[in-house]
């Protein structure tokens, strides 16, 4: 791995910790905020071209749910068509089973070195760090994600991987370290990004021509007709769908979509919500092998990894007609400031606040912080070309961090233990639920807080301490409502309500 | 257009591709995962039965034939395409014209590609034909390529080829730096997407190309040429001779 660490997301802190750091980086918020702001005012033009957006979306939605409520019998068909097609079809259950499918696949093509086209599932299951470990070097191809590698960096967001770097630390990486992984920056190179562009094409070139093995995702799988679709913008794609002798393909199993016409959907709705372009300048289908043009070779590795755990809830499910546009992350304020790595996944943003406690679990402090990685405004399922309600399963998700309850983990029914950390927030709600089921308890709470009003602290202590770092506590009236309502009007309950209505 | 079904593959028939990981027991694992998952789908329910409403539009807004050809040609020059009209009798010159500006020494040539759209281009500039011999190394000393397409969409500024013979293998109009793509109008021209799809043939390879390649990764603005050709030039060739010459 020319002397270069793979990163991961392993060992990452709860979003709070991280996105307290993060927002002090001032050039990570100005270089977020810029690109956020350039990619929202484009994409409402670009929506606003279509005047059946609604209607394609709720379109959008419906096929993805009909895909998903009979997920088993459109894979079985993909799985059909794909291999009448001369593919061959692999079914991972968790990242290591796919790590190990792919490597596997290399290894017997006997080639040391593959080159990639950005792949948010491969990004999921670690595998570049995986093929480093069996001896195979792993090229990124895409330009944000060759400027993340180089630069032994993680990816902040789901369209431009290097959303965090601007046109200046962008030049400082290619020219410190394209010499690592083959050929130099030019001399002199500029921040243009034109230069930039320029000084990948030619760093990228020589891998593309030599490649033997190519390894993408795909945005669609169409079960009908085994074909599997790339959007992309560079031509990258392109090279490694073509170029090499092999193709493998890792591919969630909820980005199967039942017909080949179901892409007339999908190709509207997706360009314009991602990079708000009519259409994006390339796409690529291939169903299974095409005589003497592209790879002789293709394996399709459908992954499991956490989604038939997702699949199984009947709120969180919706998460699964994801089509990976990046829109949620452009509009939500939480990611706008905090950046794309505190959220601790390939699936940062609003999306990846409601994927990736469903794919991993809320075990984990990073997991079951990311449901309130959100303030709930609803920007991101205004503007999510699928309809996800992300604030519907933002709540559903709060839910079960703090109640626990039922779930699926690795595909068994499973009761989830209420999260450590919110004992007191449940004691606090329970001790409320009762005083406010009964009136007198409520009445002599009230009278004795009013009372002893000057003694109240201006911050809590114990457990309530964080809460109140940010915000004063709401100071207690000299009287309760109540009392005031009784004492200024209230003879009899009906009278007071006469005089009012 | 669906391939002809193998019948669904028994659990113990050992997976085709793999030998060891990705047992069909993984695949019996993750279907008997989906099922579970989909307890609360009633067992009566076919797909079909969760409806899906196409009630977007076919193609938007209502436009005669020229007018479509006239928004493709806008929306191919918006995403920095250079579009040249042509009747049939001055495609070969100016066919022959942009190789020449462009320096061009050598070009790219589908098999299928009509003897008559080089005819202009001297015999100094190599012919290279598109065959399974050539390397990408080969390719990538190619000056330009030219091709004809399946269909071109008008609302998207989209050229769309499937690599029919008059098209090549897909790496001849991605590893060169000049694409000349010739649309055959109005005829090889639809309005949208859903009327792009109804033409197209799932089965072969498709490549959708939207101006020259670009990209958004660096703070998320566009930038024209990256990997794929960098210079897009479209001519739109109308059946009764028009004036030749540039958009």
């Amino acid at each position: 791995m020319s002397g270069t660490h793979q990163a991961t997301y392993l060992g990452m802190p709860a979003f709070p910790q991280a996105a307290d750091a993060s927002t002090r980086n001032t050039q990570l918020r100005a270089n977020l905020r810029h690109a956020t702001h350039t990619i929202r005012a484009k994409r409402a033009t670009a929506v606003a071209e279509l005047d059946d957006w609604s209607r394609l979306r709720a379109a959008g939605a419906a096929i993805k749910d009909r895909t998903l409520r009979h997920l088993d019998h459109y894979l079985e068909r993909l799985e059909n068509a794909v291999t009448a097609a001369g593919g061959h079809v692999h079914w991972a259950a968790d990242a290591e089973e796919a790590n190990r499918i792919v490597t596997e696949l290399v290894r017997a093509t006997g080639e040391r070195e593959v080159v990639k086209v950005k792949s948010m599932a491969t990004q999921e299951i670690g595998l570049n760090s995986a093929l480093a470990t069996a001896g195979i070097t792993a090229y990124e191809t895409d330009l944000a994600e060759l400027i993340v590698q180089l630069g032994d960096d993680l990816p902040s967001h789901i369209l431009v991987p290097a959303i965090h770097r601007n046109r200046g630390e962008i030049r400082d990486i290619f020219a410190e370290r394209m010499a690592r992984w083959g050929r130099p920056a030019p001399d002199g190179l500029t921040d243009a990004p034109a230069d930039l562009a320029e000084a990948a094409r030619l760093h990228l070139r020589e891998k593309f021509l030599n490649a033997k093995v190519g390894i993408s995702g795909a945005n669609f799988m169409v079960a009908e007709t085994g074909t599997l679709v790339v959007v992309e913008s560079e031509g990258n794609g392109r090279m490694c769908l073509t170029l090499p002798e092999t193709l493998i393909s890792v591919v969630g199993i909820e980005k199967v979509v039942p017909t080949f016409q179901d892409l007339e959907v999908f190709l509207q709705l997706l360009p314009r919500s991602s990079t708000a372009e009519r259409m994006n300048p390339y796409t690529s289908t291939w169903t299974g092998t095409t005589d003497q043009d592209g790879p002789r070779t293709f394996h399709l590795v459908l992954l499991d990894n956490g989604r038939t755990d997702t699949l199984a809830d009947t709120v969180g499910r919706q998460a699964l007609r994801c089509i990976r546009c990046s829109a949620c992350l452009n509009v939500c304020p939480v990611y706008e400031r905090a950046g794309g790595h505190a959220y601790g996944s390939a699936y940062p943003g609003p999306i990846g606040a409601i994927l990736t406690p469903q794919l991993r679990g809320t075990g984990s402090e990073l997991d079951a912080s990311l449901p309130y990685a959100s303030s709930l405004c609803g920007a991101c399922y205004e503007v999510c070309p699928v309809a996800i309600d992300i604030p519907e399963v933002l709540v559903h998700l709060r839910e079960r961090v703090v109640e626990g309850g039922p779930a699926s983990v690795r595909g068994t029914r499973a009761v989830i233990k209420p999260a450590k950390g919110h004992a007191a927030e449940r004691a606090a709600m329970r001790a409320a639920r009762w005083a406010l089921d009964h009136p007198r308890v409520l009445r002599t709470g009230q009278r004795l807080a009013s009372r002893t009003r000057r003694f109240h602290p201006r911050r809590l202590p114990g457990p309530g301490r964080a809460w109140t770092d940010t915000r004063e506590l709401p100071r207690v009236p000299e009287e309760s409502f109540r009392d005031w309502w009784r004492r200024t009007r209230g003879e009899s309950r009906t009278e007071g309500r006469k005089k009012t209505t | 257009m669906t391939p002809p079904d193998p019948g669904p593959r028994k659990p113990g028939t050992p997976d085709p591709g793999s030998r060891k990981p990705g047992t069909p027991d993984s695949r019996a694992l993750v279907m008997a995962r989906v099922r579970r998952a989909l307890a609360d789908v009633p067992r009566a329910e076919t797909p079909d039965a969760v409806p899906v409403e196409r009630t977007y539009h076919r193609v938007h807004g209502d436009r005669t034939a020229a007018g479509t050809v006239d928004l493709l040609a806008e929306h191919l020059a918006d995403y920095r395409a250079v579009v040249h009209r042509a009747g049939p009798a001055s495609l070969p010159d100016l066919i022959a014209r942009l190789l020449a500006d462009r320096g061009a020494t050598s070009v790219a040539v589908p098999p299928g590609l009509p003897a008559s759209w080089l005819s202009a281009v001297p015999e100094s500039v190599r012919r290279v034909p598109d065959t399974a011999e050539l390397t990408p190394h080969d390719l990538d000393a190619v000056s330009s390529v030219v091709t004809g397409c399946a269909v071109a969409i008008a609302e998207t500024g989209t050229v769309v080829l499937d690599a029919a013979p008059d098209q090549g293998r897909r790496r001849i109009t991605l590893v060169p730096d000049h694409h000349v793509c010739v649309i055959r109008v109005p005829d090889q021209v639809v309005g949208s997407v859903p009327e792009a799809l109804e033409r197209l043939d799932p089965a072969r390879p498709l490549t959708w190309i939207s101006g020259p390649s670009a990209t958004s990764d660096i703070e998320l603005d566009r930038v024209e040429g990256v990997h794929g050709p960098r210079t897009l030039e479209v001519i739109l060739v109308a059946p009764e001779p028009e004036t030749a010459g540039q958009n």
